[in-house]
């Protein structure tokens, strides 16, 4: 128990730095964006730029809460696509958005909930059941709707998801999105269920022994990762205005990507939220930067991958080289839970 | 030092009844049917000058469905040298994946570099309708060429060709070939292909012409867009119909599939096929002599439409209004249909003269 404790703030401490190098980062990427694109800085493109990327920042949220625990829900951009076409489904057959809203919710928390369920209760790992839901749910939205698209929903909630807060360059969903990760933060941070699931991360048996609810949280933690996705489903379908079952493919990897790239240890049990939020926006406004300078799609996934390998390489750099430091001042090793 | 622990049940049903009151915050009740449909064009109330000079200088960009598409880039570049020929400034940006969101970003960039004029070939006819109304609005020319946008998210759509004319090519050019006597079929992709079924439409609406009296359609067959499948279709048809003559395919992947089967039987040289192809496609079967000519439009022109079409509506010599013409440069001038449609004309025929002068 002391020493799990202790793992943990060792690590949080060290994660302060890399906290601050994405933030730094982020500084870097908005100033020289200012200096090198005249149109870079306006706030209509920063407001587009921010709503471009909410479904990424909003499922980040839930995502950032598994990867600390140790598990990873690959099937996010799939249940997105369900959801968008099962709204595109319910609104062609004549039901009101208010109505499908609960209904398209309660998909992606059963849609959560088979994924924890296949996690604890069997014992599975949660990448490879993911992977198997992943495509199971995508496999799901074409038979709901097929190849086909829906479309013309009614202006009013368009433009829920295209307008900014009144008086704000702040995209409602993004409004959204910030209380969401408040609350996140919170959760993570501040409480006892935070601490739990960093100790999860760390140490999954000592987390058991220690009376932690293991199951019970990762299954919660899967559920609400069903619901955000379903409600990044809505807000993406009302967004482009169009229901589609292909809708979001591929937006898993963004996610997780942006989850690495905040410092999040693909592991668990160390990182913070700041962090990954910090790395959604880098990973944007970085996205927009090189669009605005013409630069072509496929460099664009050169340099966010570089980013990714970069962001997942330098803390094990950083780990094995104080190691070899602590070794050379006879120091006591890290314990293994901190240096994996 | 203890790990305080909360009822993780609690934070359950916190979570699932959150997510259920934020969805019915928003009250009312509005379905498909009460809604009504925002079908204003963002940029009416222009009125057009045939006279005005194609301004210099214009910033123009294609937006392809997704770039390094072969086809997508003969279009794109062919618009961008016609835009250098009237002084613009052209360029082709696009996704590298052709999902229906993926080009709403290239939206969003062009209108804060401030471009003139968009042309944009949509992979979903609404996805991209948002900001292209918002580019709209900041005077931005929108062109859809290739596949259209919902109508009021552009100025005007550049229409490879119209039905009737990509239904009478093809009836025309199998008569040519068969001396306007004797069975045919067609060979469609899929049942449910709605482009497919207005040309069939079309073409037996054709066939009613005194010419044709002695041409008889036998049966529409179904290939489904799937080569292995097409090739089948082909090869029960000539079982089905031993006195066949001819076979229309007006999709690219029936026709080739169907030329394949013939040249490869005892059928060639009695059997025409003819149909909507790719010169690329097609060019060994027109040189072994299996095909004789089969259709389809010049990407080439299509671009170069587009282009002309972007700089006249950014020069205000056209607004996309019905009845106005727009002066297109070595391709003469077109004048607008209905809801905006610029028709290209009709489809180019391919044949042994011309195959090798078309590489796409």
């Amino acid at each position: 128990m002391t020493s799990d404790a202790r793992s943990i703030s060792g690590a949080a401490g060290r994660f302060v730095r890399w906290e601050t190098a994405i933030t730094a980062l982020l500084v870097a990427v908005f100033v020289g964006g200012i200096g090198v694109s005249p149109d870079f800085g306006n706030s209509g493109n920063l407001s587009f730029a921010l709503r471009d990327l909410s479904e990424i920042a909003l499922i980040a949220l839930p995502m950032t809460l598994l990867v600390v625990c140790g598990q990873v829900d690959l099937s996010v951009a799939s249940v997105l696509g369900l959801c968008s076409a099962l709204t595109g489904k319910l609104w062609d057959g004549g039901m009101s958005i208010e109505a499908i809203i609960p209904i398209v919710l309660a998909v992606g928390l059963v849609c959560g909930l088979i994924n924890g369920f296949l996690v604890t209760k069997l014992g599975l790992p949660s990448l490879a059941v993911t992977i198997g839901t992943m495509t199971l749910y995508r496999g799901l939205a074409y038979v709901t709707l097929g190849t086909g698209a829906v479309s013309q929903f009614p202006s009013t909630y368009t433009d829920m998801t295209l307008n900014n807060v009144p008086g704000t360059p702040i995209p409602y969903p993004i409004a959204l999105f910030a209380v969401l990760a408040v609350a996140t933060g919170v959760v993570l941070h501040a409480t006892g269920i935070g601490r739990s699931l960093f100790a999860i991360g760390a140490q999954e048996d000592a987390a058991y022994f220690a009376g932690i609810r293991v199951k019970r949280i990762k299954l919660v933690l899967f559920a609400v990762s069903g619901v955000v996705a379903a409600l990044a489903g809505i807000i993406y379908t009302l967004r482009y205005g169009s229901a589609r079952a292909d809708n979001g493919l591929g937006l898993e990897l963004t996610v997780i990507a942006a989850v690495l790239l905040g410092g999040i240890d693909f592991d668990g049990g160390k990182g913070t939220l700041g962090g990954v939020i910090a790395a959604v926006l880098v990973i944007g406004l970085l996205r927009n930067l090189l669009m605005l300078n013409d630069v072509s799609t496929e460099t664009q996934s050169i340099v966010t991958g570089l980013l990714l390998i970069i962001s997942v390489l330098t803390p094990r750099l950083i780990a094995v080289f104080r190691e070899a430091q602590g070794r050379r001042r006879g120091a006591r090793p890290a314990t293994p839970a901190a240096s994996s | 030092m203890t790990v305080r622990l909360r009822l993780p049940r609690r934070v359950f049903a916190a979570a699932t009844a959150g997510a259920l009151a934020l969805s019915l915050a928003a009250c009312g009740g509005t379905t498909k049917d009460s809604a009504e449909s925002s079908g204003d064009k963002a940029a009416s109330g222009k009125t057009a000058n045939p006279n005005a000079p194609m301004e210099k200088g214009l910033k123009l960009a294609f937006l392809p469905k997704q770039v390094n598409n072969p086809y997508m880039k003969i279009v794109d570049d062919s618009g961008i040298a016609a835009a250098k020929g009237f002084e613009a400034e052209a360029k082709e940006v696009g996704p590298s994946d052709a999902s229906a969101s993926s080009q709403v970003s290239y939206i969003n960039t062009l209108i804060q570099q401030q471009h003139d004029a968009i042309m944009i070939s949509a992979n979903d006819p609404n996805a991209v309708c948002g900001p292209l109304k918002q580019a709209m609005q900041q005077d931005i020319a929108i062109v859809a060429y290739d596949s259209d946008t919902a109508p009021e998210c552009r100025d005007v759509f550049i229409k490879q060709a119209s039905s009737e004319d990509i239904a009478r090519t093809q009836v025309e050019m199998l008569a040519e070939q068969i001396d306007s006597k004797g069975k045919f079929a067609i060979l469609s992709a899929t049942a449910n292909a709605t482009n497919q079924n207005a040309w069939i439409e079309l073409m037996k609406k054709e066939l009613e012409k005194p010419e044709y009296a002695e041409m008889e359609l036998v049966k529409v067959a179904y290939g489904d867009d799937d080569d292995q499948k097409s090739f089948q279709q082909t090869q029960g048809l000539l079982q089905a119909y031993p006195d066949l003559k001819g076979i229309i395919a007006p999709t690219t992947v029936g026709i080739a599939a169907a030329a394949r089967y013939i040249d490869g039987s005892e059928y060639k040289g009695k059997v025409a096929v003819t149909g909507l192809g790719t010169p690329n496609q097609m060019r060994q079967f027109i040189k072994n002599k299996t095909v004789e000519e089969f259709a389809l439009w010049d990407p080439k022109q299509l671009g170069y439409l587009a282009a002309y079409a972007g700089g006249a509506l950014a020069s205000g010599q056209i607004t996309g209004k019905e009845g106005e013409v727009l002066k297109a440069g070595d391709l003469g001038e077109r004048t607008i249909q209905p809801n905006g449609e610029i028709i290209l004309g009709p489809p180019t025929k391919f044949n042994a003269d011309n195959i090798d002068e078309f590489q796409f």
